[in-house]
């Protein structure tokens, strides 16, 4: 694998190279697990301590958690409907949060300077199975809620204007999870190549506003990834008449 | 790896970005057009024009994302090289 060892004096490029782990008969990239561990460290911390001291007048971290709560629950009730989008709240915010922390977190800290014995931290997005794990978490919660909520009679949104489109229901099913894990992936490892590349090209000033931009690209991701997963489980909860 | 797949992995590598780019690109212009119309008309939607405009493009712009995820996989992870 990986017939291009892209190695750079400035910016080591290493597409295809991971920190191997043993796990029984897997072997699993280190480096993701590392990355996602503070990821998810970060924001639990984040969250205990804007939890500890809760005020009336929200201040400091408190205030941002509740503008964060607000974010989402509108995202929520947007896309799910006003009816069921307290169940699934909690899921989008998680899915919101993490990736958003993620992709920022693998452009803002400079990981770069902890030396790994092979490959190199980074965004967990930027890794094709992160991003599968997470579509087929909203695959599955896709079929649990309409499953949950309508029974049996969930399977009429595969037959729904005419049973002609079932084919193209079933289809899609599958090319769901492919383009929301896709998506995430391809443009946060293109952002990360494209930095790269011009740090290796050019390494003074004209990275910076590339980088920026790929904040802001990680950013919409983030906020189209929640949102694509709150508009299928709205899709499935959705009552036909 | 023989030479003649090496060569056909990165002339397949640029064809899928290049060719993959053309379609959102157009999609794109047409989006903002359309955006900038609706702004000229209406100044007060630009806030909300705007929004809309982002995440549009972000759905155009992840075709080509696919064209490259293709790429990245004939250049570092091609299956092909024996």
């Amino acid at each position: 694998m990986g017939f291009f060892p892209f190695v750079f004096p400035f910016a080591e490029l290493e597409v295809g190279q991971h920190l191997y782990w043993q796990l029984g008969n897997l072997r699993i990239h280190g480096q993701v697990f590392m990355t996602s561990w503070i990821v998810i460290g970060a924001l639990l911390a984040l969250v205990v301590i804007g939890t500890k001291k809760m005020e009336r007048d929200p201040r400091g971290v408190q205030n941002l958690l509740e503008f964060l709560w607000d974010y989402i629950r509108d995202l929520a009730r947007t896309q799910i409907g006003e009816k069921v989008y307290r169940d699934w709240m909690p899921f989008i915010g998680t899915l919101f949060l993490f990736i958003f922390v993620s992709n920022w977190g693998g452009a803002l800290v400079p990981w770069r300077l902890i030396h790994l014995p092979s490959g190199e931290l980074g965004a967990p997005t930027a890794d094709i199975n992160t991003t599968v794990a997470l579509a087929l978490l909203v695959s599955l919660s896709y079929f649990y809620a309409g499953l949950s909520n309508k029974g049996l009679r969930y399977f009429e949104y595969y037959v729904h204007p005419t049973p002609i489109m079932l084919p193209f229901k079933i289809v899609e099913d599958f090319t769901k999870p492919l383009s929301l894990s896709f998506r995430l992936f391809g443009n946060i490892l293109a952002d990360e190549l494209v930095v790269a590349v011009l740090v290796f090209l050019v390494p003074l000033v004209l990275p910076v506003p590339v980088m920026f931009l790929g904040l802001f690209t990680s950013a919409i991701q983030a906020l189209i990834f929640a949102t694509l997963a709150a508009y299928y489980i709205g899709e499935a909860v959705e009552e036909h008449h | 790896m023989d030479s003649i797949t090496t060569a056909a992995s990165v002339v397949a590598a640029g064809l899928a970005v290049g060719l993959g780019a053309i379609g959102p690109g157009i999609g794109q212009g047409s989006a903002a057009q359309g955006a900038v119309e609706g702004i000229a008309r209406q100044p007060e939607a630009e806030g909300k024009i705007r929004g809309t405009l982002l995440l549009s493009f972000a759905f155009m712009e992840s075709l080509t994302i696919y064209g490259l995820v293709v790429a990245l996989v004939l250049l570092f992870a091609n299956p092909f090289a024996g």
